[in-house]
């Protein structure tokens, strides 16, 4: 199951490994996406840090990682082709990562309250 | 804040689910299926743009005497009936006040298209420098649609008696569509072959739907922006202001220097003593692209700003244009194109970015 940030990263964990992307919301905003600058492999991170950054043709973004850890893939046919996320911005990862405190999940929204929060932006 | 300006076609591109952004005064279309999709339908098919934002002016007096020959830097005098001409209207520096296409409807009639931001002052000052003749704003009674593409010339055929094929680039054609007056222009502002067809309101809506029915993409103000700047054209406000002069702007080949007219007496002061800065066009070397504002560097030295950039579809880079001051600097080596965040390679180039 999905949980956001405020800043429209979502992250997907499986056992200790979060898969981290950008929801269509923020995509759509965006519009068609140029450009992926991704984070370091092996980078401790910690939740809000700027790790990665992305270009539309409209304007640019940082993205803010939603849960600490330690990078350990990184998704680089974006670099090529950052129009796979214009595409399925909800199936397709920028980073995953070994997470170092599943707690933090906590504190971030569930499907039913980002998209309340989205609806009240 | 005052309410925007509707175009008459906002209902219908509303039901396509656009994404809008106030331009000008004017509530427009920035995309529909999405800026690249649409430049792509321009490079490749046919797009439908509504410019109805612009402004039309009409103009009626004698030519030599009345002054207008001198209120710009076209020479309307030269230019033939049917014709229209690109060039500038100046303030007493040399800086560009708005720039503008006029046509020659006949001996002693114009219609001069300006940019929606610059209606207002760019009728004062065109009205202050005429005498017995008359300079009417009818924008408000103007839809204009922008028919920009390979396959432009094949959708709009049916709906004219002209044979298109006879009108060359800068032509134009007062004619009918569905029974309405219409100017028929070939011209455009992407580099495609392509028409732009000055009609009132309600034959506009009536061709949006027949051309869209015909197979016509519609495509917003984003995809017009990389279009244009993929050819080079300057977009007033960005790489044109009344501080920048044309020959700043590396316009020259539209200003001559040798007529008069307001501003060309600064102009060639300024050409006399030589450029200190000048426009020119760069490319990235990946795909990230500078926005306007960026600044620019060469060796850690602040040398300039950008004016406009987009990302190219066709080139898969970041392109733009940028004021750079031309006293120490070498157009051989990178430049570096920053703001706050980015630090971005790029290199200069020539125009047009694509060729055509």
């Amino acid at each position: 199951m999905k949980k956001y940030n405020e800043e429209h990263e979502w992250v997907e964990v499986e056992g200790d490994i979060a898969t981290v992307g950008i929801s269509s919301y923020a995509v759509e905003q965006l519009g068609d996406l140029t450009f992926f600058e991704l984070p370091e492999m092996d980078a401790e991170v910690s939740m809000g840090d700027s790790v990665a950054f992305v270009e539309s043709v409209k304007a640019a973004s940082d993205i803010y990682t939603p849960i600490s850890g330690e990078i350990c893939e990184i998704n680089e046919t974006l670099l090529d082709e950052p129009e796979l996320i214009n595409q399925d911005a909800q199936g397709t990862f920028i980073y995953k990562l070994k997470v170092s405190n599943a707690d933090e999940l906590d504190s971030l929204m569930n499907e039913d309250e980002y998209k309340n929060f989205v609806d009240s932006l | 804040m005052e309410e925007l300006l509707k175009t008459p076609l906002y209902t219908r591109q509303q039901a396509l689910n656009t994404k809008n952004v106030s331009f000008c005064g004017w509530d427009m279309p920035i995309q529909f299926d999405g800026i690249i999709a649409e430049h792509g339908y321009c490079r490749n098919d046919v797009a439908l743009f509504d410019t109805s934002h612009m402004g039309e002016f009409f103009f009626k007096g004698d030519i030599k005497t009345s002054g207008i020959n001198e209120a710009t830097s076209i020479n309307i005098d030269a230019l033939d009936i049917g014709k229209c001409k690109y060039g500038f209207l100046l303030n007493e520096q040399g800086g560009v006040i708005d720039d503008l296409i006029i046509y020659r409807l006949c001996e002693d009639e114009l219609m001069i298209v300006v940019n929606a931001s610059r209606r207002a002052i760019d009728y004062d000052t065109l009205n202050s420098r005429i005498t017995n003749a008359t300079l009417e704003d009818r924008s408000m009674e103007f839809a204009k649609l922008d028919v920009q593409g390979p396959r432009s010339k094949e959708v709009l055929e049916k709906y004219f008696d002209v044979d298109l094929e006879t009108l060359t680039f800068f032509s134009f054609v007062q004619t009918k569509v569905f029974e309405s007056e219409c100017i028929l222009s070939r011209t455009g502002y992407t580099g495609e072959l392509g028409f732009e067809l000055y009609i009132d309101a309600e034959t506009s809506v009536k061709l949006w739907d027949a051309l869209i029915a015909d197979g016509a993409k519609p495509a917003g103000l984003g995809a017009r922006d990389i279009l244009r700047l993929e050819m080079g054209y300057s977009l007033y406000g960005n790489d044109l202001s009344e501080t920048i002069t044309p020959l700043e702007a590396n316009l020259s080949k539209f200003v001559n220097l040798k007529r008069d007219y307001v501003g060309k007496e600064a102009l060639v002061k300024q050409k006399e003593e030589g450029l200190t800065r000048v426009l020119l066009p760069f490319k990235t070397t990946t795909r990230r692209s500078a926005r306007k504002d960026f600044e620019v560097y060469q060796n850690d030295k602040k040398i300039g700003f950008v004016t406009s950039g987009a990302f190219s579809p066709i080139l898969n880079v970041g392109i733009g244009l940028a004021m750079i001051d031309t006293d120490g600097f070498d157009e051989n080596q990178s430049i570096e194109l920053r703001d706050g965040r980015s630090n971005i390679e790029a290199n200069i180039t020539a125009l047009p970015f694509i060729k055509k």
